[in-house]
């Protein structure tokens, strides 16, 4: 019993001794190499963790971006076919608005020529009508006045008449 | 899915039937060896087996000699021998001094002890030695000896110590190899425990900062620990019981003490001396238990390890004296047949020091963690 109860001296020495030497060789050789790799290890899951969560955010920020852009560039063609629309309408009214004016233009134009027609056809005729007149009053004068019993007749007609008077 | 399972349960019950078949061939094979003797002392057995030795002892009358270095300080006389010569009878050294082991107490004198009876005693015939039961110290003509020898558990401490460098040395290596990489092989298997004591022994007892400075010692310590226990299991190889030598348990408690105390801070010596929000005369009964406790607690984690294993180590060895005992008592037959139960009885005591064997590991070093953490606590928050 004695030999389990009472710590003997050389076992404490040895003891002590290989201890702190392989505590010293393990710390060096094992301890350290693989606290750091598994702390290396450890960082480096974290930064990949962090770095998946990152480029997810980054994905959902180009989505959004995209989304936004899809957008900008929809509603800057729904403005740009306004305004094409805007503008053909504007071009469709104005030179409905110019040919209105032309048309009118023309027209009064041509009813000045016509007017301009009429008056140098009505002036026209009615010299036509006073020359034939003339020539009518000639011939019938010429006729009238062929023998002397109309002249006579008629000379006493214009003077009844102008008794009259 | 199924495969795996099934083929280690398959390995297992092989594993377990054949070391059903080796226990109950060695119980039946010691039965027979010391059953002739007649008179079996079973505490004699046990003792033999537990205690350190200068020699091991493994199956039957096969003796692996370990090497005996004494120092005596009186005449400064030094020896280096080999404990074998101790079949011859007593071992007349280099030195002059005259060295007797008997019962595993290793003795020095300045005389031939056995000078009387001229004749070279074979084996251990000394029985009626006067020094027979006493412990070292003076005999008749003896002499004071310091005895540095190599014996069988610092010898198993050296061979587990030599093993725990190698596997730990080439599962470091993995991580500078493979750097980054899946862990692999060895590395692999002995990570879980690394992060165990890492992340649920030493950091919530001592504190993520701290932690990283107790790490080693309480690494090794744990490994120390284990890989002496399960050395001590393996049977037919002498019996190591490197975790039950006191000597040696005193010196992982001594530098668990040795830390503790130097790595105390204020608070910690604080609480100790000056323990606040205690009444005074409260104070004059808890400050001696306090400074006692700073011993107490050490001289507790040594006791415990050493009587743990030790005790498992009995009961083992206690089932296989049963054999004997009976065997004695009742015939050869009787002997056999208990041996079968005593191996039964074995088998399930060795799978019960499986769980001790980690167990008392485990809680010798969150207990260091827990002294370190008491330590090193900065003032309450």
């Amino acid at each position: 019993m004695d030999a389990l109860l009472t710590p003997a001296f050389g076992s404490v020495v040895w003891a002590t001794v290989s201890f702190l030497v392989v505590l010293f060789l393990l710390r060096k050789m094992a301890w350290g190499p693989i606290l750091q790799g598994l702390k290396d290890r450890e960082e480096e899951i974290e930064g990949a963790l962090n770095a998946a969560k990152e480029a997810r955010a980054e994905i959902q920020n180009l989505q959004s971006d995209n989304e936004r852009l899809l957008q900008e560039a929809r509603a800057e063609r729904d403005g740009m076919l306004r305004d094409a629309r805007d503008m053909s309408d504007r071009m469709v009214a104005d030179a409905k608005g110019l040919a209105k004016e032309e048309g009118e233009r023309m027209i009064a134009q041509a009813k000045q020529a016509i007017d301009g027609e009429r008056a140098a056809a009505v002036a026209e005729l009615k010299a036509e009508v006073a020359t034939l007149s003339l020539e009518i009053a000639e011939k019938l004068v010429r006729k009238e006045l062929g023998d002397d019993e109309a002249q006579q007749a008629l000379i006493g007609r214009m003077i009844s008449d102008s008794k009259l008077n | 899915m199924h495969a795996l399972p099934n083929r280690i349960e398959r390995s297992c019950l092989k594993g377990l039937s054949l070391g059903i078949f080796l226990l109950a061939l060695g119980s039946v094979q010691a039965s027979s060896e010391h059953g002739d003797e007649g008179d079996f002392n079973p505490s004699e057995f046990i003792i033999h087996h537990i205690a350190d030795a200068h020699e091991i002892h493994l199956m039957g009358g096969v003796h692996i000699p370990l090497p005996v270095i004494v120092y005596a300080p009186e005449s400064g006389a030094f020896d280096i021998f080999m404990s074998s010569v101790f079949h011859h009878g007593a071992h007349h050294g280099a030195s002059g001094l005259w060295y007797t082991y008997d019962h595993g107490v290793l003795a020095a004198h300045d005389h031939d002890p056995s000078g009387h009876s001229h004749g070279t005693d074979h084996g251990h015939g000394e029985e009626d030695h006067a020094d027979h039961g006493h412990g070292e110290g003076h005999h008749a003509g003896g002499v004071d000896i310091v005895d540095l020898s190599i014996t069988k558990s610092i010898f198993g401490m050296l061979l587990m110590m030599g093993l725990v460098l190698v596997l730990f040395g080439s599962a470091a290596r993995g991580y500078s190899k493979r750097k980054g990489q899946a862990p692999k092989g060895l590395q692999n298997a002995l990570e879980p425990l690394i992060l165990f004591l890492r992340d649920e022994v030493a950091v919530p007892s001592i504190g993520k900062k701290k932690a990283d400075r107790y790490l080693p010692f309480l690494l090794t310590v744990f490994f120390f620990i284990f890989f002496s226990n399960l050395l001590g299991l393996i049977p037919f190889i002498g019996g190591f019981n490197i975790t039950g030598t006191l000597g040696i348990t005193m010196v992982l408690a001594g530098l668990v003490f040795i830390i503790t105390t130097f790595s105390g801070n204020k608070h910690y010596w604080g609480h100790i001396l000056w323990p606040p929000g205690v009444p005074l005369p409260i104070k004059f009964i808890l400050v001696p238990i306090e400074i006692a406790s700073i011993f107490i607690k050490p001289a507790v984690l040594m006791i415990r390890l050493t009587a743990n294993i030790t005790a498992g180590h009995i009961i083992i060895l206690s089932f296989t004296s049963l054999i004997f005992i009976l065997g004695n008592q009742f015939g050869q037959g009787v002997g056999m047949g208990t041996g079968v139960f005593s191996a039964l009885f074995m088998i399930f005591m060795y799978l019960i020091e499986f769980l001790v064997a980690f167990l008392q590991a485990y809680v010798f070093t969150l207990l260091a963690a827990l002294y370190f953490g008491e330590a090193t606590q900065e003032a309450h928050h």
